[in-house]
């Protein structure tokens, strides 16, 4: 029987905002590309949750957005909480980065409040941090681009996704970007991220097969040519 | 002081074109540095009708222009494309007569951002909103922004508001509107449903006075009569009627249907919008692509069935910065490309692999692509972001008659 990964993306309409189903599509071709069938699951406010997804994605969204699922999203907040340290894979991008910390606080001071899956919190800045960003994953030089009136905070035990290279990250000191809890991954990043950081789109894969299966027989034979091209438009430009 | 912020302006127009950079807006700037009312002081006296909105300034301004002189009317406008209130006074100062400026309109068209800003020094006569996508968030934020400044547009307007029925956007600040037979919704998805927001829009108008109700090809019906276009694409259909709707507010007991559509019926596009351009080995077509909404119509309604396409994304400013905006576009209309190029062609070759759609070449060298391109036998289109087709445009006038805009 061929393996297969189970991907959900959380509100696919309302946190949408820029090139995100761009990450969707690419990491189930991908799936595909290492020889496992995808499922893919669109989870809408007011659906039941799926808790048996292997890979659970989430967007950007405006500001109106991000009212318009935090009902659904704290109904589901032990569930997802859960998931996490069951050890389920995520990757949670600008808006859904931000609710999956303690909370959103506006300019005006009104709280949004997020589930708590990274210990941090975020406020929004007067100055929005906008442009392209590349950071330090384990070695890795992540390329993305930002865009984000939030100032995160983390907690001193929360562990970083990665160091900032160029550009701001989490808030205007410049230093750390992201969040990351077990498998779950939170950032700034978009542009969209997946695609152009191929091998960290391929973590996300190994974690997930290895989560459910075991292990990881990745298929080596993939040509990254044009990726490694677009990733060195803007890596020269910062070097 | 106003002469002699004329002077200056005219001088850094000068050098300008000694130094033979781009620059169109920078005579502008020094004049406006000198003295600030000068733009205020030019306009006044003349009524001014201004046009915005994400998609369709340039081509709308244009058919407005061209209806109001069919009518007889004298007008000014920024026909470069030069859409804000800096690149307005440069083409101010192109003009003999500036001194004594005195036409019977000026047609204006402005970028969303910096029309909120014109209408602090400016308030129009008339303004025309035509819609709002999102388009370059990386200098607008959110797409909420973007309809803040037409609503501030739409409060400093004299006289009257005209906007687009269909799009809830700015429907609710004009008081005249146009729009589209329901028949004809999934030709024009607004920007809720190009994201699948699937809450539909029940909120209806019925008193468009321009409503455009069937499109076959180039011929359009409208509730006010039918035409043949020059126009090409299933959204100049609709900025038609609403350059219609304007121009029959504005001239009111003047404006006759028959004429206005006739008028209509010799439009030509405006530079690098589904312009044709006339080659010894075929046509090629420059079609204007910045946001997934433009880009996803153009394909839908302007890719022809058996040319060769090449498509140019650049990121400069005036491009926008962030190309995330590629993976929001329906590539799958596209069967096969030619030539992939630009600043960014690895991006958009790396969105077309993920689709599954082929390509043949990528070369993120524009002039060595455009020319490699242009030895193809029959005809061709190329869709590109502004900065890309400001170039291709200009290269492609070292080799056919073209109307210089730039």
């Amino acid at each position: 029987m061929t393996k297969s990964l189970k991907v959900m993306m959380l509100y696919p309409e309302e946190m949408n905002i820029y090139g995100d189903f761009g990450n969707l599509d690419w990491l189930e071709s991908r799936i595909e590309a290492h020889g496992l069938n995808v499922e893919e699951v669109l989870h809408v406010p007011g659906n039941p949750l799926d808790e048996t997804a292997d890979i659970v994605l989430g967007g950007g969204g405006q500001d109106s957005g991000q009212n318009d699922v935090k009902r659904d999203l704290l109904k589901n907040a032990i569930k997802l909480n859960k998931m996490v340290d069951d050890g389920v894979t995520m990757l949670m991008v600008c808006g859904m980065y931000q609710l999956f910390g303690h909370y959103f606080e506006t300019v005006e001071g009104h709280r949004l409040t997020g589930i708590g899956v990274f210990d941090m919190f975020t406020k929004a800045g007067e100055k929005r941090l906008i442009g392209d960003i590349i950071t330090d994953w384990e070695g890795y030089k992540l390329i993305g681009y930002e865009n984000h009136s939030g100032q995160t905070h983390l907690n001193k035990d929360q562990k970083p996704f990665a160091t900032t290279i160029s550009g701001f990250g989490n808030n205007s000191t410049r230093k750390t970007e992201g969040a990351r809890s077990n498998n779950a991954f939170g950032t700034y990043l978009h542009g969209p991220l997946l695609p152009k950081n191929p091998k960290f789109t391929d973590e996300l894969i190994r974690l997930a097969t290895t989560r459910k299966y075991g292990g990881f027989f990745p298929n080596l034979e993939l040509d990254d040519s044009i990726a490694t091209h677009a990733r060195g438009v803007i890596l020269d430009r910062f070097s | 002081m106003f002469y002699v912020a004329l002077l200056f302006g005219k001088l850094a127009k000068f050098a300008t074109k000694l130094r033979k950079t781009g620059g169109s807006a920078f005579p502008g700037l020094v004049a406006e540095k000198i003295y600030p009312p000068l733009l205020k002081e030019i306009l006044a006296g003349t009524p001014v009708i201004l046009i915005t909105g994400t998609n369709g300034k340039t081509t709308t301004t244009k058919i407005v222009t061209e209806l109001l002189e069919g009518f007889g009317k004298t007008v000014f406008t920024n026909s470069t494309g030069s859409n804000f209130p800096r690149g307005i006074l440069s083409e101010l100062l192109n003009l003999k007569n500036v001194r004594d400026f005195n036409y019977n309109f000026a047609v204006l068209e402005l970028d969303e951002a910096w029309a909120a800003r014109f209408v602090e020094k400016v308030q129009p006569d008339y303004s025309l909103l035509l819609n709002v996508f999102r388009d370059q968030l990386d200098r607008f934020g959110e797409i909420n922004t973007t309809a803040r400044y037409l609503k501030e547009v739409a409060l400093a307007t004299k006289k009257k508001v005209v906007s687009n029925a269909n799009d809830k956007m700015v429907r609710s600040l004009g008081t005249v509107h146009f729009g589209f037979n329901p028949a004809l919704s999934s030709h024009f998805p607004n920007d809720d449903e190009l994201y699948m927001l699937s809450k539909k829009d029940q909120e209806k108008i019925s008193s468009c006075n321009v409503r455009l109700n069937e499109i076959n090809d180039d011929k359009v019906k409208f509730n006010i009569g039918s035409a043949k276009l020059k126009l090409s694409g299933n959204h100049n259909a609709l900025n038609s009627a609403a350059a219609l709707s304007i121009v029959s507010t504005v001239l009111s007991d003047e404006f006759n249907k028959k004429k206005a559509l006739t008028i209509l019926e010799s439009i030509e596009p405006a530079f690098g919008r589904g312009e044709k351009v006339g080659l010894r080995n075929g046509n090629v077509q420059l079609i204007l692509v910045k946001n997934p909404a433009g880009f996803r119509t153009a394909l839908e309604s302007q890719l022809s069935e058996n040319g060769s396409v090449m498509i140019a994304i650049n990121d400069d400013y005036a491009d926008g910065r962030d190309v995330s905006w590629l993976w929001d576009v329906d590539v799958l209309p596209l069967k096969k490309v030619k030539m992939v190029s630009g600043t960014r062609a690895y991006d958009m070759a790396l969105r077309l692999d993920c689709a599954r759609v082929s390509y043949e070449y990528v070369n993120d060298n524009l002039v060595q692509a455009l020319e490699g391109f242009l030895n193809v036998n029959g005809d061709k289109q190329i869709f590109c972001t502004y900065t890309a087709m400001l170039k291709i445009r200009s290269l492609l006038e070292k080799r056919a008659t073209m109307k210089k805009v730039l």
